[in-house]
């Protein structure tokens, strides 16, 4: 049976249809699907960790165990789980492991356009580029034998137009494995350096036999056509290649590392002119050119971006540029926080108080967008408290307070809790606001551990953030609503001006989560004399004309912050 | 083949469309690529997402990119505007004449282009329709997506049954009836 399938449904199904036990990940764009949707098959373990670290440990257990085992996320999340998968190459599995992650080109979600093929050679782990959705799932099931044949963890890395895209997939049944038998073995599982130096050598010589054994591996393949042009492509790029140069010979790397010398070398001699055309780093390219191969590629397209088939047909084949998306003189429309938001009125506050907002990965990133243009930085998960430790240290008391770190409760339970308790224990005076809506909102809405619900939507055990602040030996923790503004700016008045470090827990629900009472508000002409106020929070349910203020109906949840802000009483509940 | 582009304002349900081109195109043994977006751009962003369907030539890419849309669907006067470089030479604009006002207009940084209609009628084959309120007298204004498709049926060479055995496979059985409804009245649309 055939199905239009997203490839991250199609990597889901490929690790039930592989007979995968356990899958442990962290949401994160382009990747979330992939998770959400194995834990539609009762037959995988499945649960979102704090992390993808501990995502990746999770995954090595099982597989070590002796359960073919999965761990997703998106391609930042890598250099999170980077220090446990770095000796996971060397420590190797037992039944199949794989961690899929998903790169970002262009940016559409993503802080950084990072290649995960790098950190792959890097680690000496395998990887491989699907170019559809039902790549996606023959890969991965190809993935694990790969894995369980050569003892190591692989990668299968997609990038968001594989992951986002629907294609035809062809269902299969589940293969059951049985659970290998696990047995101690310290010289191959406990990381001291006795036994990784062998362990080490064993990784140089499985990295050359997989090398070896690429030049026949069936996703590596030839496809012969006019010889005059060669292309050594890959993933999405693949797809572009084959609709802007339909005549071209292509080379196509289903195993992207290590590469196939031979075979390159084979399809290099038999093309009068090679090109390398991959999205984001000259990974292939590199490498062929220190082969002492003649080729190009970058040198056209530059490593920014997406590549398309049309910008291929330019830069290759002297085709007509594609116009310009002409955007002169059209709005933008940048994502905004939603009507509702409880993020809207933290940054009002923090704005009004003119602080320096050290911000975190999240919905409340938009906070930086006018008109609350409310952040001053945003780098990673977690960096919103060490970086406003660290301009508390070298600049000194004065600095603190009139700086806050700003992160979401995901993303502290995520990376958060180690820097704050590098505050505590380094002697702080800084404020940590935690914006808690008690969710993980911009990936669409996973539960997390202070959220106290599973993947399933179960109860669990919830994270008591007070009571984890208190254990650290932080005196001054206090919750506050963030619709209730003067409650809000009177505690963060009184918590930054202390000497002494303290958390603020901004703490209400996803407006998309728990609906307001729904009742929208209206202005009444009246009495609006069109002063702006309420304009200041950016709501999108709130727009001026010349007679006053207008709230749209369709918009508004009711959430009442603008009614706080406005003067006059014009603002109110439509009756 | 066809080419078909679908933009609008995130949380506006281009998902939902989307998914019923795409099972349409299966349902009729067609190949189908559809590119979606998923994360930030969904928090009231502009979202466009890719339809492609071919009975003839291998497809490979998920994208459409400019000049190769035999239709725009666009679910919002100033996303009809920005989309037009999408569209072929004799491609088809469908535009639900709602508008929605982006922050940076809201805020008074821009102004919102009054005479985009008129600029995307002028650049295009234009079919305007206040899917809005046909959604809304079907029974929710959340079927303006599907009102939609049934203008653009008329466009492709799928039977109204073949467009009512898609939809009945992509929303839930309790909105089916409205769905239905608000799909006719689109097919309807004159």
């Amino acid at each position: 049976m055939k199905k239009l399938l997203l490839g991250n449904e199609a990597i889901a199904r490929g690790a039930y249809e592989a007979g995968v036990r356990v899958s442990s990940a962290y949401p994160g764009t382009p990747s979330t699907e992939i998770n959400e949707n194995v834990a539609t098959y009762p037959e995988i373990y499945s649960e979102w960790a704090p992390n993808e670290k501990v995502a990746v440990e999770v995954a090595l257990g099982a597989a070590v165990s002796g359960a073919r085992s999965l761990a997703c996320m998106k391609h930042v999340g890598l250099n999170v789980a980077a220090d446990p998968f770095f000796t996971a190459t060397y420590t190797g599995v037992n039944a199949g492991m794989v961690v899929v992650v998903a790169d970002d080109p262009g940016m559409h979600s993503s802080q950084n356009e990072q290649d995960t093929r790098m950190l792959a050679r890097a680690s000496h782990a395998p990887v491989l580029d699907p170019s559809s959705s039902q790549e996606c799932k023959d890969f991965l099931k190809l993935a694990y034998e790969i894995s369980e044949k050569y003892d190591t963890p692989v990668i299968l890395r997609v990038t968001t137009r594989i992951a986002h895209a629907r294609t035809l997939v062809e269902l299969e049944d589940r293969i059951e494995l049985p659970l290998r038998e696990y047995t101690r073995d310290i010289k191959k599982y406990v990381s001291m350096p006795a036994n990784m130096i062998g362990r080490h050598l064993y990784v140089e010589e499985r990295e050359k036999r997989l090398a070896e054994d690429a030049n026949t591996l069936s996703i590596n393949k030839i496809e012969w056509a006019d010889r005059k042009i060669g292309v050594i492509t890959s993933g999405a790029a693949y797809n572009y290649v084959k609709e802007a140069m339909p005549n071209a010979s292509v080379l196509k790397l289903g195993l992207a590392y290590p590469m196939p010398k031979k075979l390159i070398e084979e399809f290099a001699k038999g093309v009068e002119k090679l090109y390398v055309i991959e999205d984001m780093e000259p990974f292939y390219e590199d490498t062929i050119k220190a082969w002492g191969i003649e080729c190009s590629g970058k040198e056209l397209t530059g490593v920014q971006g997406e590549l398309f088939a049309r910008k291929i047909a330019a830069k290759f084949e002297g085709a007509e540029e594609a116009g310009p998306m002409n955007t002169q003189g059209i709005p933008a429309r940048p994502p905004v926080l939603c009507p509702g938001c409880p993020h809207r009125g933290l940054y009002h506050v923090l704005g009004k108080l003119k602080l320096t907002v050290c911000s975190d990965i999240g919905c409340y990133t938009l906070g930086a967008l006018p008109p609350l243009s409310g952040v001053d930085t945003c780098v990673c998960m977690g960096a919103s408290i060490g970086m406003a430790h660290g301009m508390e240290k070298a600049r000194g008391h004065a600095q603190a307070k009139k700086t806050v770190a700003v992160l979401g409760d995901s993303t502290f339970c995520h990376s958060g809790l180690t820097g704050l308790l590098n505050m505590a224990y380094n002697r702080s005076v800084g404020t940590v606001i935690v914006a808690d809506n008690s969710i993980t909102g911009m990936t669409g809405h996973q539960n997390n551990p202070a959220n106290g619900y599973d993947i399933h939507g179960e109860p669990t055990t919830a994270l008591d953030i007070v009571k984890l602040c208190e254990a650290m030996g932080i005196q001054h923790v206090r919750v506050v609503d963030p619709f209730d503004l003067k409650e809000l700016e009177k505690v963060v008045r009184e918590e930054t001006e202390r000497e002494e470090l303290s958390v603020i827990i901004s703490r209400r629900p996803c407006a998309l989560i728990v609906k307001q009472p729904g009742v929208s508000f209206v202005c009444d002409s009246e009495k609006c004399r069109n002063c702006g106020m309420c304009m200041r929070i950016g709501c999108p349910a709130i727009r001026k004309t010349e007679t006053g203020v207008a709230v749209d109906p369709t918009q508004c949840v009711g959430c009442g912050l603008c009614a706080q802000l406005c003067h006059f009483g014009a603002l109110n509940p439509e009756a | 083949m066809f080419n078909i582009v679908i933009v609008g304002v995130g949380g506006q349900g281009t998902l939902l469309a989307s998914k019923i081109l795409g099972q349409l195109a299966m349902n009729n043994g067609y190949d189908v690529r559809v590119s979606e977006v998923h994360g930030m751009s969904q928090r009231g962003g502009s979202v466009v997402t890719y339809v492609r369907m071919s009975n003839d030539t291998p497809l490979y890419s998920s994208i459409v990119e400019q000049e190769q849309a035999d239709i725009v669907l666009a679910f919002e006067n100033l996303e009809a505007l920005r989309a037009l470089p999408y569209l072929k030479a004799d491609g088809t604009m469908v535009v639900n004449t709602q508008q929605i006002l982006p922050m940076p207009v809201i805020t008074g940084a821009t102004k919102y282009p009054e005479d985009c209609l008129d600029r995307v009628e002028s650049a295009a084959k234009t079919i305007k329709i206040n899917a809005v309120d046909i959604a809304h007298e079907c029974g929710t204004y959340r079927a303006a997506n599907v009102v939609l498709m049934g203008v653009c049926a008329k466009m492709l060479p799928f039977s109204a049954e073949e467009w009512h055995k898609a939809i009945e496979q992509c929303v839930k059985p309790k909105f089916l009836d409205v769905n239905i409804n608000a799909f006719d009245r689109g097919y309807n649309f004159k």
